[in-house]
């Protein structure tokens, strides 16, 4: 793969790329205020949206505007505050369910993030429908944030995980997948995009191959959100989940959708405030969805700003963000590809924004050292995926990450730091 | 600003590139395991302690520039040292790379992992460069299970 790109003419990048869907990053940037800063005397070139993602003034705008003008307590208060509150919190409810096309704003949940999400899943419908001997079947390049809640619902129902192996490029083996599914099979859960290593994952075909034997499947979609358009009804998957703040949103926000047959089935997550009818001594009521899923007081201005977010990226339009991503990643992956002692994990054929590499002779850790002198923001380490790097026989990469906001000549300040790099340890 | 090369001294370079006492100890009485979770270093030290003196030591594992060198600069000092001197020696080398206040003398005991003083600068690579240390001082507890610096 390596060899391919670095023959790859400089010629084949239309000129205008920069360009792509007719919006001006340069412009866009301006949009991003913490983009403006000089970090250790350089411009700032944040290339860790993986990790997470910046926040446009409009973002910033409405959760601020949420406390200065709205705050209240919602779904409770008879007050004008508390009704405004409501309304907008659920207006951004109806916002994610047109982002993700949903077929009702009752299947989203908000959450914590993604982590959440999962969480959620595992100790609701995996509690009640995993036993002795069952089998939850995840992927090779699962994010520690969908092994950890399986290995807890494993080990308290004496249950097995089971993980489909990936090939040296990273990506998913779809025969061996299909061939995991065994009768004994009770939960999929799967990564829509690598975090450690790009890859995307085949999602329609693993959802036809897992519902063909009726088992529901769970989507881990923290790094799919932000780059590609998501359907869940044409997907069919059964949950969706991912985190408001990789999608230039706030922390501590996510989504759950999971279709309502299920969710309805489901026992509650947690008991509290707002997730019930009527609670005696006796007996509790709950609440109908989303919100039996929903308990304490929720994260109001976390989702209005999620919903500010979506409206954001909407208006940009998401293909256009995607092409433009993917015209930095093969850019990256041809300048990055071409340095002498560089090889990249994670060249699958479908990938998206993420690009993982290694250096000879240099830890990624020092990687992450030197560039940051330079103003630039990577990450290094395991990337919350240890298994993937074990696959890989590293000990850890360095990731650079793309988002809407990034240029071409971020690309090529990286690529000097890394020739940086290899002087220092030359 | 903390510059680069107070950090990548050429002497850690060079430790790093070739680490000394880079072996597993047959004859080790002591080991123990260290393990840096924020960025996956993972280095087994061993020590050979005749009554309480460090007769050999030695260390095997990955990791990265300044945690290997680390490594390697500790088995050089610590060779012939009693295991009182080691632990002595580990609270004035924390001292520096914290950049804590050092009594006199302090520097000249630490001799030649003096190089290390620019890891200060550096905040997050405060754990890389005693993760070593801190296997060490696990390993004189002769403590079983693995060391973390989180």
């Amino acid at each position: 793969m390596t060899s391919v790109a670095r023959r790859l003419p400089t010629v084949l990048r239309p000129p205008q790329a920069q360009n792509i869907g007719g919006f001006d990053v340069e412009k866009l940037r301006r949009d991003f205020p913490i983009l403006k800063q000089k970090i250790r005397g350089r411009r700032l070139v944040y290339l860790d949206n993986a990790a997470t993602s910046q926040k446009p003034q409009a973002v910033i705008d409405a959760i601020s505007h949420y406390y200065e003008r709205d705050n209240s307590n919602v779904h409770r208060g008879v007050h004008y505050l508390s009704e405004r509150a409501t309304e907008e919190f659920e207006n951004a409810r109806q916002t994610v369910q047109r982002f993700i096309n949903a077929a009702s704003a009752s299947e989203i949940i908000f959450t914590r993030g993604t982590t959440e999400g999962i969480n959620l899943v595992a100790q609701t419908y995996g509690r009640t429908h995993v036993g002795p001997g069952d089998e939850i079947l995840v992927t090779a390049l699962e994010h520690h944030s969908n092994i950890v809640p399986w290995q807890l619902l494993r080990d308290e129902k004496g249950a097995k995980l089971r993980v489909a192996p990936v090939n040296d490029s990273g990506e998913l083996l779809l025969e061996e997948f299909e061939k995991l599914l065994s009768p004994r099979t009770n939960i999929v859960a799967v990564t829509h995009i690598s975090n450690a290593i790009g890859t995307v994952i085949p999602l329609r075909q693993i959802i036809e191959m897992a519902h063909r034997r009726n088992v529901p499947v769970l989507v881990d979609g923290a790094q799919a959100v932000p780059h590609l358009t998501v359907d869940v009804q044409a997907l069919d998957c059964d949950f969706y989940t991912f985190s408001s703040h990789k999608l230039y949103g706030p922390t501590g926000m996510g989504v759950l959708y999971g279709k309502s047959a299920l969710l309805d089935a489901m026992p509650p997550y947690q008991g509290g405030g707002d997730m019930i009818s009527s609670v005696t001594f006796e007996k509790t009521t709950y609440n109908k969805l989303p919100y039996k899923f929903e308990a304490g007081t929720p994260h109001v201005a976390g989702a209005i700003g999620l919903g500010a977010a979506i409206d954001y990226v909407n208006a940009l339009g998401i293909e256009n963000l995607a092409a433009h991503e993917h015209d930095l990643l093969a850019y990256a992956t041809e300048k990055v590809s071409a340095l002498p002692g560089i090889r990249v994990i994670g060249t699958a054929k479908e990938k998206a924004a993420v690009l993982s590499f290694v250096l000879d002779g240099v830890h990624p850790h020092d990687v992450g050292t030197i560039l940051d002198q330079e103003g630039i923001a990577i990450r290094t380490g395991h990337h919350c995926a240890q298994p993937v790097m074990q696959r890989f026989e590293v000990p850890a990469t360095a990731r650079a990450s793309f988002a809407l906001y990034n240029t071409r000549e971020e690309v090529d300040v990286l690529v000097e730091g890394l020739q940086r790099v290899q002087e220092v340890f030359a | 600003m903390p510059d680069l090369r107070d950090l990548y001294q050429d002497v850690i370079l060079e430790h790093s590139k070739a680490p000394r006492n880079f072996r597993e100890l047959s004859a080790a009485n002591h080991k123990a395991e260290g393990y840096n979770p924020l960025c996956g270093d993972h280095f087994t030290v061993y020590v050979d302690i005749d009554g309480d003196s460090i007769r050999d030591i030695g260390f095997q594992g990955s990791g990265c520039a300044i945690s290997k060198a680390s490594a390697s600069m500790m088995t050089q000092i610590l060779k012939g040292k009693s295991t009182a001197e080691a632990e002595q020696l580990f609270a004035r080398f924390h001292k520096l790379v914290t950049g804590a206040p050092t009594a006199n003398g302090d520097q000249t005991e630490l001799g030649k992992l003096a190089v290390f003083s620019g890891v200060s600068e550096f905040p997050v690579r405060v754990k890389c460069a005693t993760l070593a240390w801190h296997t060490l001082h696990a390993a004189l507890e002769g403590k079983q299970q693995t060391v973390s610096t989180e």
